[in-house]
């Protein structure tokens, strides 16, 4: 069974992306797990947004090609996604908006004046979402007070007035749908009962609600699409939890920032997508030199340049590996969902001043903004790691002093210790130094750090799916979720899912891939950039592979024909 | 009959200022004199490794960390201004001071120069200004007077100099004010001053370099440079600009051209008012409340 899909769409400007957030938390509140994801162009009004919500009694991870109710504010809406609806599906449109519905053979339709409703109680052109909304939940026959709740919730900043007027167009869309449609109501949000509460969350709040969780005490973040939300988080809580949050003058800066909060004792990061990640370079292979902690949340999108600015796309692996100058110690770790992207930005924290280096938490536009239902998350096996942290007076102090592990004494301004941070190759005191036995010392130091983490932090991949199977995907990143999706309707294929980029758990896909008897490679991006990682690293090279690098994610459909197709 | 232990005396004498590192800047470079004001200012003052962190840029002036043992964050060419702010911002109880050239400051670090004055931020820019690129050997900084001759300028500068105290004061630094190298006693007293001040301030100081620069010499500034009158009031912002204006023979002012009282950035940060951030316990945060704002 496909989960029921329920599609709401119209201009930008119109509270599109907030109605499916509310459409996401009554099914959620109702007993039911869900994803939504949402497409809009880099306008702010007068574009075409959508947002789909996925609805299922199991777990679901990803969007879907087909659409069972639709939602159409707008007759864009019509044009673009009738085509989409299922046989025996619904849609609900403003029936005296003067829209042309067009072919609608084997749908139920409800017909419902929503601007004209809202605009008889005293509401504006605004609130027909609200009034769609309404007429939603009766055509689904969910619980209606879950919708009024949301909407005191959503408007408990604003005047009372504004709640109570949106109470109304709800109800009296509620009620308009039930004397007139009652025959034809879907109950697909019936309640169902669960005992635990689930919370439906973005990569970007779990990102920034990982970083708090884990003691986040500094972050400098740049705006920037589809990564924004993060700050958003961050910005909001900073007084209250005792952290700072600062948006500085571009991304040069935020990384600067970052690492110097972080030389003066903070637990730092910054979060950006691709383009903001190019001006930290200079900044990111600092952090690997001068051996300074820092977090940095790359959310890719369509690439290059200013690309597809709020579009999804796994291009940027093979930057983040390589980017800036040289060789430095590094470590890149790519969730795969919301709950991955907890977690990891948690150890991203524990991680980045353990081996004192730059800690990259690569996601995209996908796991970025899409809302996922999940327990909230448990972490109370977390502890903080600061590694080799000297927060006291040392006699005869060397911040980069030669050690078995790599890891040298970090000490902060302040305490009595002198050290010098430098860009320059240095000695163990931190003087520019360019002797050659120097530079060897230094450079085997900081780059052994990496073994050790490989030995003792690298985590392996997961294999998901039945042992023995015909067919073995592997991928990593935001494909997880349409992944697992496939998986549910083929029973003799698996998955491997690869979260660490660098370093690379070479051996463990070696042994996870050994018996394979076909191979499949799944990334978003042109090139097959995880692909070539694992050539590189392995020699392993999959017998068929799947790119998408349209800006969409991929979707379990897609993953299923391939799967189905001889090649 | 006992004997009265002998106690360490807990000043602070020049040698421990001392690093191993021989000063490597070529004989007769203003960099000396920054230097010599800055120890000055850091034996006076008591500025030391529990007190003080420096940050540098790259350029000839980012060599001072090696010569001053004071912890020091030696980053990026135009990156020292953002650092120091994250260093502040994370520790405010520290004197932090940004040794940064002209190149380093107005060309490659310009923005962040501008925005941190405009934060007034609470920390001291020591700008190196030698008129000219010299760690790369001798090319046209943004001080780079017109029609000067360098080796990426042989047919004569087209570029407009910057003015970096004019700059300051138009994106809201607080304390501005300009001395010769050579004064290193009244560099010391303004270095001193500077770091007082609650807020962004920026000393230009005017560095020869005896290498490259042959118009910005040692006689040049001894004979155009002028301190500012006693009766000069550096509170008014009018006078101040017009002050900037003046950059000719006999007529460049030293001395504190502005000094403005108006809340320093880390004051605004109500989560820092009582204990540096830094000195708050590092701890995991209980989010529960947070978790069911997305229930």
């Amino acid at each position: 069974m496909k989960p029921y899909v329920v599609k709401i769409a119209g201009e930008a400007g119109y509270g599109i992306m907030s109605a499916g957030l509310m459409l996401n938390k009554v099914a959620m509140r109702s007993g039911y797990y869900t994803f939504d994801y949402s497409e809009y162009p880099s306008i702010v009004r007068g574009g075409h947004n959508v947002m789909q919500v996925a609805i299922d009694t199991k777990p679901v991870k990803s969007p879907y090609l087909h659409t069972n109710f639709l939602i159409a504010l707008d007759q864009d809406t019509l044009s673009k996604h009738m085509g989409e609806v299922v046989k025996g599906g619904s849609v609900l449109y403003d029936s005296e908006a003067g829209m042309d519905l067009g072919k609608h053979n084997g749908l139920h339709v409800f017909d419902v004046p929503l601007y004209k409703m809202a605009k008889e109680i005293g509401g504006s052109l605004f609130m027909k979402n609200t009034a769609a909304l309404g007429a939603a939940m009766a055509i689904l026959g969910a619980d209606g007070k879950h919708l009024l709740d949301l909407i005191s919730d959503a408007f408990s900043h604003k005047h009372e007035a504004v709640v109570r007027l949106n109470h109304e167009v709800a109800k009296a869309a509620w009620k308009y749908v039930q004397d007139h449609h009652f025959e034809s109501i879907r109950p697909a949000l019936k309640p169902r009962k669960r005992s635990k509460k689930y919370m439906a969350v973005t990569g970007n709040e779990s990102v920034a609600l990982g970083a708090i969780a884990a003691g986040l005490q500094f972050a400098a973040i740049y705006p920037m699409t589809p990564t924004s939300n993060i700050l958003h988080v961050l910005a909001e809580h900073q007084e209250k939890l005792g952290f700072i949050y600062k948006q500085p003058e571009d991304e040069i800066s935020a990384i600067n920032m970052a690492m110097g909060a972080a030389h003066a004792g903070a637990r730092s990061m910054v979060a950006t997508s691709g383009g903001g990640f190019c001006l930290m370079s200079e900044g990111y292979g600092l952090a690997g030199l001068a051996e300074i902690p820092v977090v940095i949340i790359e959310g890719m999108r369509g690439a290059p340049a200013t690309g597809l600015p709020t579009w999804t796309e796994q291009g940027d692996l093979q930057f983040v590996l390589h980017a800036h100058q040289g060789d430095f110690p590094r470590i890149v770790l790519a969730p795969g969902d919301v709950t991955e992207a907890f977690y990891m930005t948690m150890d991203a924290m524990n991680l980045a001043e353990k081996y004192q280096c730059p800690v990259v938490v690569l996601i995209d536009k996908h796991i970025c903004e899409s809302h996922e239902s999940v327990l909230p998350f448990d972490y109370k096996k977390y502890s903080i790691e600061r590694g080799n942290f000297i927060s006291s007076k040392r006699l005869a102090y060397k911040r980069y002093a030669m050690t078995a592990s790599g890891m040298s004494p970090r000490s902060i301004p302040g305490v009595g210790n002198h050290f010098v941070a430098n860009s320059d190759e240095h000695d163990e005191v931190g003087y520019s130094n360019e002797d050659s036995q120097n530079r060897l010392d230094q450079m085997h130091k900081r780059m052994h750090k990496m073994e050790v983490c490989e030995k003792k932090d690298m985590q392996k991949p997961v294999l998901y799916g039945p042992k023995d199977a015909q067919t073995t995907i592997v991928s990593w990143g935001s494909n997880k979720g349409s992944i697992l999706e496939a998986l549910k309707h083929s029973s003799k294929v698996n998955y491997l899912h690869v979260t660490w980029m660098h370093p690379f758990p070479s051996d463990a896909i070696k042994k996870a891939l050994a018996k394979t008897k076909k191979l499949i490679g799944i990334e978003c991006n042109y090139s097959g950039q995880f692909l070539s990682l694992l050539k590189e690293k392995t020699g392993i090279v999959p017998d068929d592979v799947l790119l998408k690098y349209d800006g969409r994610p991929i979707f379990p459909e897609e993953i299923l024909q391939k799967l189905r197709s001889k090649s | 009959m006992k004997s009265k232990p002998i106690q360490s005396k807990k000043v602070l004498t020049s040698s421990k200022l001392s690093t191993p590192n021989p000063c490597n800047w070529c004989p007769g470079c203003g960099d000396f004199g920054i230097w010599s004001a800055f120890r000055g200012a850091c034996i006076e003052q008591k500025w030391d490794n529990t007190n003080t962190a420096l940050v540098a840029g790259i350029g000839c002036h980012g060599h001072i960390v090696n010569f001053v043992k004071i912890t020091a964050f030696e980053g990026l060419h135009g990156r020292a201004i953002p650092v120091a702010s994250g260093v502040k911002m994370a520790n405010h109880r520290l004197n932090v001071f940004v040794f940064t050239g002209d190149g380093d400051c107005l060309s490659e670090g310009g923005n962040h120069f501008v925005h941190a004055a405009r934060r007034n931020q609470n920390i001291t820019i020591i700008l190196h200004d030698n008129a000219l690129y010299a760690l790369t050997t001798g090319q046209a900084s943004p001080r780079t007077p017109l029609g000067q001759k360098t080796k990426s300028t042989p047919q004569g500068n087209i570029d407009d100099p910057l003015h970096p105290l004019r700059l300051a004061l138009a994106s809201g630094a607080t304390f501005l004010a300009r001395e010769y190298a050579g004064n290193v006693e009244s560099l010391k007293d303004i270095m001193v001053k500077a770091n007082a001040h609650k807020g962004f301030s920026v000393i230009q100081v005017l560095q020869p370099c005896v290498t490259f620069n042959k118009l910005y010499t040692h006689r040049f500034y001894q004979e155009n440079t002028y301190q500012l009158p006693k009766t000069y009031d550096s509170t008014d912002k009018v006078a101040a600009y017009e002050k900037t204006l003046e950059w000719d023979f006999k007529k460049i002012p030293v001395g504190i051209l502005y000094q403005e009282q108006r809340e320093c950035y880390e004051d605004k940060f109500p989560q820092i008012h009582k204990t540096p951030l830094i000195k708050k316990p590092l701890r995991k945060r209980s989010m529960t409340k947070l978790f069911k704002q997305y229930m």
